[in-house]
């Protein structure tokens, strides 16, 4: 369609500024045509072709039209209208305020200066956030690149341009019986390379490269132009950032690096994990990945380079499935004199909730009241009572065997217990929250809201209330 | 217009009203029952007296192979390879009166509507009844049926299972594995093909009955899955002592 010249009406809008010409499509500025006001900021893009061209390139597009009318929730522009495919494309959509992460990295260029590992983190986790929000729907975005995040002013990012996206709930018009390579370049994840499209963790691999890219200026993989240069990624390791940037700390580059594993499994599994490790860098487990300066090894990379000769396309099961199989689990514990077999019904029930989910995540927390602790908000996290409860945490989860668990432990401050509990696992995307039945408390139910009864009503997700095991207690008589 | 799609009901009334009922809550405008009325379940006369009423109030009716299994003549000449619907045809014959069964046996095989073409099997030959079961057999039905420009959805039952053939950016055609409950667009300027499930006797291991929505304004195809007392359905299988395994089978699903 040619472009539009401002005035125009078009389905109900009145068309204003060409905000964007781009190869696919144009995006305008609109509002309602009969003045109706909105209650946001609204664009249209439209797109060159239309689908009765026949073109290729009007794919995309129809698949945006298809799934940016279903996604929902902050991290997505709110959709407003969609014309006809083939008489009248176009789609419209919340015009969302913020920066690109692309306008932030070329500020950064243009002023010469460096990220603040900080502010990595905080826009990492972001992302990360928002792309475990779609997961959730279902959808994987398939082109996460610094154009396509943009960073909202209160800080969640959102994500734009589905065209090349996935949702498992929809005839995927992208793929095709030859399985080819559908993504940009830079940031394609190896899978992806194949033809599997619908795994969450290619998103995660493309928040690697952008993360690595913001760290260190460069991209991990440069910018291939033909298939053979896309494949490298399937076996080789990046130049640690590190080496390109000495002030990086190493639980940065642990993050970083495990993003961008060759192998889907070796990655987060799950977008919340990442969010998660972004969030409290204090409980990155480092590895060799951190710490590492030199490259990895020639020969290391000939035995991956002859396994991924034979990596070929494999379907992938849904999104949402797939990140539920890797949970977080949160337990909360009692700090104040618990009785033993409180602990140790707690114990066996994060057990049995982890066995079964090799790849989950344990977050062990304990809310203890702020005037415990008399220090002001800064230093909180390194008080002496903190280290002395995170010990009582870590003892706590001593006998569970934690090999295939990534575990941290929180030392929250609230007077509310119950709602911190909450927020806590709204924060963190929790997916099921272990805690003690407090049994008395149950009988006090009738008369005041206990603390289990509160959080199991307001809980974001699963919560199960843990009685004390009775044969235990019979042990000890 | 919002079309209800329903096909391979088998004689089961339970699962026939549960479905139609659902429909009817899905704003269903018109019905069509792309083939399969009887045999293997107790309702033969029922089912078959209820679609008359349908087809009176302006529902479209399909033949499919059953229609021919249980007429006279099929059953008079001998099958050197008996399918499992000749264990019930007889019995399914004796239930239908003459008019019925002439009913039956005059249904049209195809209908054309709306861009839509309707038919119990395979649209290349429908009077072979060739299953649709995968990327090959799909695209034999649907070049057929899109030799008419006018056609761009080939809708069937007879496999009694629930997928969906589309071409993404390749030549082959791609299948689809949907999702119960979840308009999937459809857009007109792509062919579809979709075998819509059985009404009345599912062997996917959910006893659940199957049907489809296809609204023609919107162009979206829905995929519905229907609770219904199966076992009920199970139990008049026994009392109308047919054998015992078509029982079982509404009560698995398998």
């Amino acid at each position: 369609m040619k472009r539009l010249a401002a005035g125009t009406e078009l389905d109900g809008f009145r068309i204003g500024a060409c905000l964007h010409a781009g190869g696919m499509a144009h995006i305008y500025e609109v509002r309602y045509a009969d003045e109706r006001t909105a209650p946001f900021e609204m664009v249209m893009k439209v797109p060159r072709m239309t689908a009765g061209d026949g073109a290729e390139n009007i794919v995309g597009f129809e698949v945006e039209h298809q799934i940016l009318q279903v996604l929902q929730g902050v991290h997505v522009p709110r959709f407003v209208a969609a014309g006809d495919l083939v008489n009248l494309p176009y789609l419209v959509m919340e015009h969302v305020q913020g920066q690109t992460l692309q306008q932030v990295m070329d500020a950064h260029v243009q002023q010469h200066t460096h990220v603040e590992v900080s502010d990595m983190a905080r826009m990492g986790c972001a992302i990360a956030r928002a792309a475990h929000s779609l997961h959730q729907q279902n959808t994987c975005h398939l082109d996460l690149k610094p154009a396509n995040v943009l960073l909202h002013p209160d800080g969640h990012a959102v994500l734009l341009d589905f065209g090349l996206s996935c949702h498992a709930h929809y005839p995927d018009l992208l793929a095709e019986e030859l399985r080819k390579a559908v993504g940009s370049p830079a940031w394609i994840a190896p899978e992806q390379v194949v033809g599997v499209r619908g795994d969450p963790r290619s998103d995660i691999f493309a928040i690697g490269v952008m993360l690595y890219e913001l760290a260190t200026g460069e991209l991990p993989f440069g910018n291939p132009q033909t298939n053979g240069g896309m494949r490298q990624r399937l076996w080789m390791d990046p130049t640690p950032p590190r080496r390109l940037r000495g002030d990086l700390p190493e639980w940065f580059q642990e993050v970083v690096l495990r993003c961008l594993e060759p192998e889907a499994v070796k990655r987060y599994p799950s977008a919340a994990h990442l969010a998660f490790d972004l969030e409290h860098p204090e409980q990155v487990k480092v590895t060799k990945r951190g710490k590492q300066v030199l490259g990895t090894s020639f020969f290391t990379h000939l035995k991956r380079w002859l396994k991924a000769a034979g990596m070929h396309y494999q379907p992938s099961p849904l999104p949402s499935q797939q990140i539920d199989e890797v949970p977080i689990v949160m337990v909360a514990i009692p700090h104040n004199d618990p009785s033993d077999a409180t602990l140790y019904s707690l114990r066996q029930s994060v057990s049995r909730s982890l066995g079964l989910r090799p790849g989950a995540r344990l977050a062990v927390v304990t809310v203890i009241s702020p005037n415990q602790s008399n220090t002001t908000e800064s230093d909180k996290s390194e008080t002496s009572l903190h280290r002395q409860y995170r010990t009582m945490l870590q003892q706590w989860a001593q006998p569970l065997n934690l090999n295939d668990h990534q575990t941290s432990y929180h030392v929250l401050e609230s007077t509310d217990v119950a709602n911190a509990i909450v927020r806590y696992a709204e924060g963190n995307n929790v997916s099921m929250i272990v805690m003690g039945a407090a049994t008395r408390g149950l009988q006090m139910q009738r008369f005041v809201t206990t603390v289990p009864i509160k959080v199991a009503m307001e809980a974001p997700c699963t919560v199960i209330l843990v009685k004390q095991s009775l044969p235990f207690e019979r042990l000890l008589d | 217009m919002k079309y209800a799609l329903l096909s391979d009901i088998h004689s089961n009334l339970h699962a026939l009203e549960a479905c139609l009922a659902h429909a009817q809550t899905q704003g269903a405008e018109r019905i069509a029952i792309l083939g399969d009325l009887v045999s293997y379940g107790a309702f033969p006369a029922e089912v078959v007296a209820r679609c008359q009423a349908l087809q009176r109030a302006g529902a479209i009716v399909l033949r499919g192979n059953h229609e021919e299994l249980i007429q006279t003549h099929s059953i008079n000449t001998p099958n050197p390879n008996p399918s499992l619907g000749s264990q019930t045809a007889q019995w399914t014959h004796d239930q239908l009166s003459p008019a019925q069964r002439f009913w039956l046996e005059i249904l049209p095989l195809t209908a054309q509507v709306d861009h839509m073409l309707l038919v119990h099997a395979s649209a290349d030959a429908p009077e072979r009844w060739r299953y649709v079961e995968d990327e090959r057999t799909a695209s034999l039905s649907l070049d057929a049926a899109c030799a008419n420009p006018e056609v761009r959805y080939v809708f069937g039952g007879h496999v009694h299972n629930q997928s969906l053939y589309y071409r993404g950016t390749g030549r082959q055609l791609m299948a689809f594995n949907p999702t119960a409950g979840v308009a999937i667009p459809t857009p007109q300027h792509r062919q579809w093909i979709a075998t819509i499930g059985s009404v009345g006797q599912p062997r996917d291991g959910n006893p659940r009955a199957m049907y489809a929505m296809f609204d023609s304004t919107t162009c979206k195809l829905t995929f519905h899955r229907v609770a219904y007392d199966h076992r009920a359905a199970a139990r008049s299988v026994r009392e109308a002592g047919l054998p015992e395994f078509f029982a079982q089978r509404l009560e698995t699903g398998k």
